[in-house]
Order: structure tokens, then sequence, then C-alpha cells
């Protein structure tokens, strides 16, 4: 996984509310075995038409850089496909801000060097209204837009952030817990 | 102090390690897997250099990418043929059991479990599928995880996993006619909205609860993971040990006896505190439809579209599925009917909709679908003759799988058609690009399928 520490991107809005995991990547694009190729039908009923030509009104078609994905609430929401944050990821972005994320997504981005910072309603629209690049520092847990000076704390496990920051994931901590894991299952009753 | 909630009884049990500062060290009694989150889980653990760690409690079947017709042949679309293929090569060389295409035990991942009785009481149950809060039904803490998530309970049959909070939902008192599970989760995430559950774990209770079938239940928790809650669970009774006892990898003899008295334990404490509680009346609920784009917007079926509050994402909804705000729902022409998917394609579901469409045809209007959950639930509807109902009614019958659920694989909604769907996402494009979704229970798809418009299916109940 690749280590996360700060990062200072101008930003893609999408100010909608409960961008489902089915608009991020739509199923029929979920065959493939490998992890890597998603970016390319990240959103695509939203970015392209039905012919395949681009929606110029689609904000991925309007910008042509920018790191940070800014959401509106319940992003994520949906079903449990990583592969959701696989193109998300796989687009390009390495930050996506929310001020509030599903459960299984918001699990998956962080299983994937994807940071997901969740700020306040307040701040989320000042970050629409502003449309400012933002810096996102993961060691002091800040995020900050740039323009404005507007600055806000967010929360993370210590645990999350320690992996993000060393680029280490949660099967390398497991898998150091063998012996445990085997002691519980000796030790069981039921 | 005060006792513990079923969920914290069964989350304790199952932590070998408690994280101090980060999530806990859960172990996973059952994992059920299928070929769409997995292949890259198991390349995964290719790539580390490490074996599966306990092959035998993880089951796998083909379902959310299989064709409902003709699956004697090979699948025709490549990729998705690939996909197939991946699993069962993933599976022999891991030594996993599968239920692919063609064997008897194949069917949707969620309806497979509790049918061959994998699903038991008291279980910890995972998958990559979020609706995998359908085993929540026994009494066991049953979620979706990610393809990542996948991979660590094959290298340690363990996940990382921060303890949600607990929610009790409760309904209580009588149900009225004709008003079934899927109604009352629709009413209930229709109250909750599809982010009120975000963070908990929901425990179901109360009487109009407790009264539900054993796939009247599953209904309840599949769809608990559209109140955004990790996963529902109700406390095992005498219903889920009748349902469970028999099946084929249900325990027996002694090991039963034995299983059964600590089943019967599995109850929350009486002095155990909820983080949160909402009840609901059941004579509140009527029967239920959603008009919007997420299962939050539903409303009953005589009720009216509402109106914009000057909500943007609420505006782009109605856009979308053309509707207009302060208008009945009744009367709505729609053009297909879909039956199936890990909410309602059980055998019930199928009598349900046998029950109302015998002695009568689809209206012209209509292309009517109904999948069954599994091999076994086909088998049982072709013995019970339910299959000669449908096709004298002009339903047809398909193979069992996820089908126009999620539309992965062929079988999708035109763009622009209305569908009435027994399924659990009415998300943007879910049953094709530009289909237009409208949940509902089993009773009231197939009612609608009669008339060839929006009605409830009082009028076919007597």
């Amino acid at each position: 996984m690749e280590k996360f520490n700060k990062l200072i991107s101008s930003i893609v809005p999408l100010p909608l509310e409960n961008v489902d995991t089915d608009q991020i990547i739509p199923a029929r694009f979920l065959k493939s075995t490998s992890r890597d190729g998603f970016g390319e039908n990240l959103f695509r009923d939203w970015r392209y038409t039905k012919e395949g030509a681009k929606n110029k009104d689609f904000i991925l078609n309007k910008v042509s850089s920018g790191e940070i994905l800014v959401g509106g609430k319940n992003f994520g929401c949906g079903s449990s496909r990583e592969h959701a944050a696989w193109a998300i990821n796989d687009y390009g972005f390495k930050v996506v801000v929310s001020s509030f994320f599903a459960d299984i997504f918001k699990g998956n981005a962080l299983n994937n060097g994807l940071l997901p910072v969740q700020v306040s309603d307040e701040f989320l629209q000042a970050i629409f209204k502003a449309n400012s690049p933002l810096e996102v520092d993961l060691e002091n847990q800040s995020i900050k837009i740039i323009e404005t000076g507007l600055q806000e704390f967010f929360e993370i496990s210590a645990y999350k952030k320690h992996c993000l920051i060393n680029g280490l994931d949660d099967i390398d901590f497991l898998l150091s817990n063998k012996s445990e894991i085997e002691n519980f299952e000796n030790n069981r009753l039921i | 102090m005060a006792g513990k909630t079923l969920f914290d009884k069964l989350w304790d049990s199952h932590v070998v390690r408690k994280g101090e500062e980060g999530p806990d060290v859960l172990y996973i009694d059952r994992h059920l897997i299928h070929e769409v989150t997995s292949p890259q889980a198991f390349s995964g653990i290719e790539k580390r250099g490490v074996s599966l760690f306990r092959p035998k409690q993880t089951i796998a079947t083909a379902d959310h990418n299989v064709p409902t017709k003709d699956q004697h042949l090979p699948i025709k679309e490549e990729l998705s043929r690939k996909q197939v293929e991946a699993l069962k090569a993933n599976c022999e060389k891991h030594g996993v059991e599968l239920y692919g295409l063609g064997h008897k035990n194949q069917g949707i991942v969620h309806v497979i479990g509790p049918e061959l009785g994998i699903t038991q009481p008291g279980m910890t149950m995972v998958c990559g599928d979020s609706h995998t809060s359908t085993h929540g039904a026994f009494g066991t803490i049953a979620f979706g995880i990610g393809t990542s998530e996948v991979e660590q309970v094959f290298a340690t049959q363990c996940i990382l996993q921060t303890k949600p909070k607990s929610m009790l939902i409760e309904v209580n008192g009588e149900v009225k006619k004709g008003v079934t599970a899927k109604d009352v989760i629709l009413y209930i995430i229709s109250k909750i909205s599809t982010s009120g559950g975000t963070g908990y774990f929901v425990e179901f209770a109360g009487s109009a609860i407790k009264s539900l079938s054993m796939e009247g239940r599953m209904t309840v928790c599949n769809m608990s993971i559209e109140l955004g809650a990790r996963g529902g669970m109700i406390a095992p009774d005498q219903t889920t040990f009748d349902y469970v006892q028999g099946k084929e990898f249900a325990p027996k003899g002694e090991e039963w006896a034995k299983k059964l008295a600590y089943w019967k334990t599995l109850i929350t404490d009486k002095d155990a505190v909820y983080d949160k509680v909402v009840k609901f009346e059941a004579a509140d609920i009527d029967t239920m439809i959603t008009f919007g784009t997420n299962p939050a917007m539903g409303i009953k079926i005589s009720g009216n579209v509402p109106s914009i509050n000057g909500d943007e994402s609420f505006k782009k909804s109605l856009e979308y599925m053309q509707m207009e705000p302060n208008t009945p729902l009744k009367g709505k022409l729609i053009d297909y009917v879909f039956i199936g998917s890990c909410t309602n394609s059980r055998i019930e579901d199928l009598r349900a909709v046998a029950n109302i469409v015998k002695g009568h045809t689809k209206a012209d209007n209509i292309t009517a679908w109904i999948v069954p959950g599994s091999k076994q639930v086909e088998s049982q509807a072709i013995e019970e003759g339910l299959d000669k109902i449908f096709l004298a009614a002009g339903f047809e019958l398909r193979q069992p799988g996820c089908s126009a659920c999620l539309a992965m694989n062929e079988d999708k909604v035109p763009e622009g058609k209305y569908c009435v769907s027994t399924s659990n996402r009415n998300f943007e494009g879910r049953q094709g690009p530009g289909s237009r979704t409208l949940l509902a229970s089993p009773a009231t798809a197939a009612a609608v399928a009669l008339k060839g418009f929006i009605t409830d299916a009082t009028e076919y109940l007597n």
C-alpha cells in the first residue's frame, strides 16, 4: 500500500448526497479479476452518454486535475464492492472528503491508501463555496481551505493513521497474530 | 453493571485480541464467497505466499454474474465466463467447497447459507457482499466486507474491525392484513433514512418481528444495510431452531442438543442498554413502494409522491424517475416486474406470487421475470406446481442467480422503463443503464404484473 502523509491539491467537487457505489462503478464493470483499470469506468453513467460520448456537464469532464474528490453527505452508500475505492484510486484521487461516509466504503478506502476525510456539514459547504485547493495533513489530522485559511481537524483511528503513514495493511498485522488466533480456536467452548 | 445485548455477547465471544487504540481482531466462523469479489483476494494471498488458513470454513457459489437461462451451456459473454472459471480454479487450488452452476446447492449466496444449514445462531459470518446482513435473522453477527477483508479472512480467518454501536429497532403489535416483511422493512428505512443506521449494528425485536417466519426475518435483516447499518439481527427462538433443524449442515444428534442449549442463551439481557432505540407500531405500517433512487424514498402505495423541498439530490432523483410531485403512484403504468434477489426469492415469496397470479394472466404491457434464489427453491417450486401457475399467467421462471437485482448479467431493464422489483436497491441504473426501479413486496409485484400499473394486492387476497 502507498504511504500517505500530506497532500496539497485542487478539488473535484461533486455536491450530491447519497452518492452510491453503483454510481461510482456500475455492476456491469465489475467483471475483471484484477484490481487495476477501474478508473476508466469511474462514474461511468454520469460521465458518458449512452452513446459513449463524454457528458460535457459532468465535473470529471470539466476539470483536468485534482487529487481530492469532495462529495455530499452519505458518500459511498450501497454495496460492499471494493471496486468503488479501486476506481476512485485508479482515476488518480488520493483523498475523498464528505460530511458522512458509508461504513463499508470508508473501510475499503482505508484499506487501499485512499484517505476518507470526514468534515462538518458547515466545512463541507465552505469547501464547495470556496472551490479552492485544500491541504490535507494526516499527521496533524487537519484539512485546510488554502484560499480562505479555514481549517478543521478530522478523526481517524490511531491504528489506521499508523498504517497509512507507513504504507502497512491489515493483513501484515493479522498475520503477526497467528498464534493468538490458534489459541482462540483451541480454547473455544462452543 | 448493566447487562449485555445479544450483539455484545456474540461480538465479545469472537474477539481474539482487543484493539487498544484501534480495531479488534474478530474471529469469523463462516465465510461465504462468490465470483465477483473474491478473485483479487485469492491473487492477493498468492502474491504474499500465504495459504488459506481455514479453507473448510469458506463456502463458494456462483451467483452475481451468471446467466439465468441455459445454465448447462458455457457462459456466452467472455468476461463473465472468465470470472466464473476463475472462481472454480481458485476454489480447486485452495481447497474451498464450490457450489457452481449446475450443482444442486447453487444459488444466491444469502439464500443457500440458510437453506443448507450453514448459517446457524451465534456465529460470525462475512461475505464480500453487503447483503450478508441477511444471515442476522438467525441471531448471527453477519456483515458485508470488501475484498481486502476477504483476503484477511483467507489468510487468518479473522478480520480487523471496530465494534459498531448498538441500535434496537422494535416493531410492536400486529400488522394489517396484506402487510408483509418487505413492507415492514421499507417502512422502517423510510423513517430512519439510508444513513440513520451508519455506525450501528441493529437488533430487530418486538412482537411484529417475532411473529415473522424465518424467511420474513431474512427479508428484514437483508435490508438493514439500506439503513447504513453494518448488519441487523434477530434473537433466535423456536421459529429459528425449527428452521435450522434437519438442514444439510445443521448439527445432528448430541451435537444438536449441545448447540441448542447454547442457542437458547442467545438473548439480550433485560438490563442491557443500547446506544440508540427506535420503536414503531405495526398498525401504522401500510403496503409500501419506493418512488425515488434510494431505498428510503418509500411511501405507502396509496400515497402521493412527496413535494420537492429545495433539496438538489431529491430533485435529481425525481427527474431521473420522471415522477411528478404531489401525484398519486397508484395507476402509474409499469413495464417490468422482477421477482427475485437475496431479499425476496425464497419459496414463501414464490408461493405468495403464485397465490395472487393463479388463474389470472399478466397485463400485455408487462414483462415478468421470476428468478428463484437457488436450485433448491427452483426444485421446490416445480414440485409444488408453481411453475405451471407462473407459465399460465405469462411469467417467465428463470434459473437461480442475482439477475436483474444488479444487472451484471444480461438480465437488464431497458433505459427509461419502469420495473417494480422485489430486490433491495433502486439506485440510478441499478437494473440496467437508465432503468427506473420501484421496490416492493412479492405480493405487490405480482398484483402490478396482473394490472399493468401500480396497485396493491388487496383485491387478490381473498
